[in-house]
């Protein structure tokens, strides 16, 4: 249900009719509601997981293609919890931010926001290969139509770029999954993990399937569709393709690639390390260049991305988990710092960032909640970027002491170039004219920063509460990919505590 | 065989209603002065409407008649139905562009009756007779209705083209079964299924001769490539509604005749003839891929479009196997759905009663007709094939049965194909839903075009949630054709 309730949403904003401001109030009230009555029953979901098991929980499976082996079948576990609650806890703040920016055909907008957290939830509890896909592929459709209507000067080009880039991966991995198919006679997921393909296939498969995850998550260097539609599209649809949609590639390697292709996985794990390192590396240099905020944020994306991938392909429990509290993290770290640029930019619209300059003056609370998300972007210690980063660092470790030492010296980058954004944009004298008599923040925007707020650093300092449910689900990863027990995550963060 | 079956008509009752229908409608037309189409439309339609019901209703256990020639079961009964319906809704989304050009005579939907009868011949037909007879009967009525236009330089051009093109196809393919007749020593599939399913039986080289030039005929029928250059010219100069018909139920029906022929009499020998389909194909997904992207007027843009849908359903049917003939079954019912829609939202593109084609003419239609471009969206992204729309699972269905069969790098180029087709698809909803609005068009549209359009756009976005309505008759129809 919590799937499909904001679709029912959507399908009732269709039928909303009066005049152009009515229908726009309208709109985002039942917009407002829809979308948190889902995150409430998200959040029931949470309230219902069982941490100690390791398979698939609240299932639901029902008859669907008839003739084909292929069902509706949803669950959850630790790994897709926290990114079904990710989803509908942005899009609320998604909803609630874009409450006073959006003034033209708002009905279309919280439609298409409410379809994507649909498609969203959707994906993280498909447990059918072909569901999944259809998701997967089907939130391409709202996205463009978010960036080429409401985006800025080249959204059309970003619009297109995204689609037709991400599409032909996706491409691939449908191949993949037809040959899966073919192979093993259901796309059933929990069936198709334990089924065991043969190595020549595996090695194919791996390819079809990294063109699809590595153009979503993006790996360098299938990156270059991100800073165009980050930088085009309207700040809310900026908030859930950072916060969101960049997750399902690595949920897709989480889910796909590395149990069901296992050998061939740790077969290709030194080109994803590589390519991870220079994509930190050669992201964050190049965001360090940067003029326009929302790119600079981008390419941090890819960077931090990166951190991410190192951890999805280490085998061992600490890298995989903190690659799923990184990517959490991520969402909503990176999620906040475009509600940050969005809230400027509505002001001024510009996002060049010679433009601005010492505002901390005029919006001293907008200074303060920039630099707690710029700070856990870098990955202080008390924030949740820290948590991922230090996790995925100690694990990577155990595997290959380079890539470790690499991805370190990728988060040095990641600290210059996101001080000096903000030591340009906050610091320093407020002598630009327009400046001058910038508002400070408005009631909506705080109400759309405080969870995110919340959320960096209850993750920062408690990040058990986060890490428990995932342990089952995780260790049993582990085991299904080096086929030994992994030495338990409990274990890794009691070691964790005691350092600290 | 003779005795029995000569005089039982059940097997081919619904093409008997249609005949008789047609022709009495045609003597009451003759009678009726300038009106009679108004008068005799419906009837047309209803009676399409109550053959399809009689094609669903009779018993369809595998059953000859007319003495062997005509071959009636599950897989004909499902492809009439598509047929039926496709024509009716055809027939219905050409009233109000006919009565605007004054072109509402009842010579119409004879035509369309006449062809309609073709078609459901073809799909039924056990012998090189009754497919020549049917096929003709068919391309004939469509000839003289993509000239319906007279006074228009460029109907007439596209029908005499259809024409001339048509009656070369049309020789290739009599040649061909003159061919096989010749070294095989009859004419009906049934008998030569039979042969061919023989201990020790062998292809002659003739007869592979014929069949080449068989598939060179039908292969004209689809438009797929290299016999697709009639395809652009003839939708474009044709009336709409003309090409409408004919985009939607005459491909059904030669899809259904090419995998008629292709699977049983010929069904031991696939991989003679798989090699010369993967070629179409992928020579047809190719070709409907860039050649649409130049494009600037929306009913060549169609065809183009055609062109590349019919290299798909060709995935499904390189594949020789029953669920290859599932794929291609679920694919044409989806295409048939999503084609008329298009038609019907494309029959909206009038300004001051005339009509517009090009493509520039949707610019901003999401402000000025929201509807109508709701509708289109979701006909471009099924025609293009992304989930969660009804095209999509068509690919899928296509796209599996070629990976079983093997035929990996067919499924690879074909998904390539379909990314680089997405992007002219994707250019027409960026135009109403990106870009400044145009001048509008004509508001009052008439009641056919918005039901048929709404009724597809449901078909096509709620088919994810309600694929019982024509899987399991897919499964049934191909079951028919190819035991599994």
């Amino acid at each position: 249900m919590v799937t499909f309730l904001p679709l029912a949403g959507a399908l009732f904003l269709l039928f909303i009719r009066g005049d152009e401001a009515t229908v726009a109030q309208n709109s985002r009230a039942v917009a407002l509601w829809t979308s948190l009555v889902t995150f409430a029953l998200s959040l029931l979901i949470w309230g219902n997981f069982d941490n100690s098991q390791a398979g698939f929980q609240l299932v639901e499976k029902a008859a669907w293609l008839p003739g084909y082996d292929i069902n509706y079948h949803m669950g959850v576990d630790g790994i897709s919890l926290w990114f079904v609650l990710l989803s509908t806890l942005l899009t609320v703040v998604v909803v609630i931010g874009a409450w006073h920016s959006v003034q033209t055909r708002v009905r279309e907008y919280m439609i298409a926001f409410l379809v994507m957290d649909t498609l969203m939830v959707g994906v993280f509890l498909a447990l059918d290969l072909t569901l999944f896909y259809i998701f997967f592929e089907a939130i391409l459709i709202p996205m463009y139509l978010i960036i080429g209507i409401w985006g800025g000067a080249r959204r059309i080009y970003a619009s297109f770029k995204f689609f037709l880039y991400t599409l032909l991966g996706s491409v691939l991995f449908l191949v993949a999954i037809l040959t899966m198919y073919a192979e093993a006679g259901t796309t059933d997921i929990p069936t198709l993990m334990a089924h065991e393909f043969d190595f020549d296939l595996q090695w194919w498969l791996w390819l079809a399937l990294f063109a699809s995850f590595a153009v979503k998550v993006p790996m360098w260097p299938f990156h270059t569709w991100l800073p165009d539609a980050h930088v085009e599209a309207p700040t809310a649809g900026s908030v859930l393709l950072a916060g969101v949609l960049l997750k399902l590639g690595g949920y897709g390697f989480l889910r796909f690639s590395l149990p069901m292709l296992p050998e061939a996985s740790a077969e290709f794990t030194p080109l994803i390390y590589t390519l991870s390192i220079v994509a930190i590396v050669y992201t964050s240099l190049v965001a360090l260049m940067q003029h326009d905020m929302k790119k600079l944020i981008a390419y941090s994306s890819v960077a931090h991305m990166g951190i991410v991938t190192i951890g999805i392909f280490t085998p061992n429990a600490l890298g995989i988990s903190g690659s799923i509290i990184q990517m959490l993290s991520h969402g909503v770290v990176s999620g906040a710092l475009f509600m940050i640029v969005g809230v400027v930019y509505d002001r001024i619209h510009s996002r060049e960032i010679d433009r601005y300059g010492g505002l901390a003056e005029r919006m001293p609370g907008y200074a303060l909640i920039f630099m707690l998300f710029m700070l856990a972007s870098v990955g202080l210690p008390g924030t949740s970027g820290f948590v991922g980063e230090l996790m995925i660092i100690v694990g990577v470790f155990q595997v290959s002491t380079w890539t470790a030492t690499f991805a370190a010296t990728g988060l040095i980058l990641g600290a210059a170039y996101m001080l000096w954004l903000y030591r340009r944009t906050i610091f320093g004298a407020l002598d630009k004219t327009e400046l001058k008599n910038i508002a400070a923040m408005r009631p909506n925007e705080i109400i759309a920063f405080a969870p995110l707020v919340i959320l960096t650093i209850v993750m920062g300092v408690y990040p058990s509460l986060f890490l428990d449910p995932m342990q089952a689900s995780v260790d049993n990863l582990v085991l299904q990919i080096t086929g030994e027990a992994a030495t338990s995550l409990s274990q890794n963060t009691a070691l964790l505590q005691g350092a600290k | 065989m003779m005795g029995e079956t000569a005089f039982d008509l059940t097997p081919v009752l619904a093409e008997f209603i249609l005949f008789v229908g047609a022709l009495i409608l045609l003597v009451v037309g003759a009678f009726r002065e300038k009106d009679g189409a108004r008068l005799i439309t419906p009837f047309a339609v209803l009676i399409m409407l109550i053959a399809a019901a009689v094609t669903i209703g009779l018993d369809k256990g595998p059953t000859l008649a007319m003495g062997g020639h005509v071959l009636y079961d599950e897989f004909a009964a499902f492809l009439k139905v598509l047929i039926l319906l496709g024509a009716a809704a055809g027939l219905l989304l050409a009233q109000g562009y006919l009565d605007d050009h004054d072109l509402n005579r009842f010579e119409y939907p004879m035509l369309a009756l006449f062809s309609t009868l073709g078609m459901c011949m073809m799909v039924s037909a056990n012998s090189f007779v009754a497919l020549y007879m049917a096929l003709e009967l068919q391309s004939l009525a469509l000839y003289v209705m993509a000239a319906f236009h007279r006074d228009n330089l460029r109907s007439t051009e596209a029908g005499l083209k259809y024409f001339v093109l048509g009656a070369l196809a049309s020789g290739m393919l009599l040649y061909g079964c003159s061919l096989v007749y010749g070294f095989t020593g009859t004419l009906h599939f049934s008998v030569l299924t039979e042969q061919f399913m023989a201990e020790n039986a062998v292809l002659p080289l003739g007869a592979l001769v014929g069949l080449i030039f068989i598939i060179c005929g039908l292969a004209f029928k689809l438009s797929a490539v290299p016999f697709h250059m009639w395809a652009p010219d003839v939708y474009e100069g044709a009336p709409t509604p003309v090409t409408a018909f004919f985009a939607a139920a005459p491909k059904v029906a030669a899809i259904g005749l090419t995998l008629r022929i292709l699977a049983q009499p010929f069904g031991e020998w696939t991989t003679e003839w798989q090699q010369v389909i993967v070629f179409i194909s992928i020579a047809s997904m190719l070709l409907g891929a860039f050649a649409a992207i130049t494009q600037t007027n929306i009913k060549r843009l169609m065809a183009y479009s055609g062109i590349g849908h019919m290299g798909y359903a060709l995935v499904g049917i390189s594949a020789g196997t029953n669920d290859g003939v599932r794929g291609v079954l679920i694919y044409m019912a989806i295409y048939l759905v999503t084609t008329l829609g298009t038609f019907a939202c494309i029959l909206t593109m009038r300004r001051k009663g005339r009509y517009v084609e090009t493509i520039a003419d949707l610019a901003g239609l999401s402000k000025t007709a929201p509807m109508t471009a709701l509708a289109l969206t979701v006909f471009m992204f099924s025609l293009a094939g992304i989930p969660p729309l009804a095209g999509f699972i068509g690919k899928y269905m296509v796209f599996m049965a070629a990976i079983e069969a093997g035929l990996f790098a067919l499924a690879v180029i074909g998904v390539l194909a379909s990314v680089v087709g997405c992007y002219y698809y994707l250019r027409i909803v960026k135009l109403m839903y990106f870009d400044e609005a145009a001048e509008p068009f004509d508001g009052r549209n008439r009641l056919e075009l918005g039901a048929i359009a709404s009724i597809a756009t449901i078909l096509v976005l709620g088919f994810m949630f309600m694929p019982g309505l024509l899987l399991p008759a897919a499964q049934a129809a191909a079951s028919s054709l190819i035991g599994l």
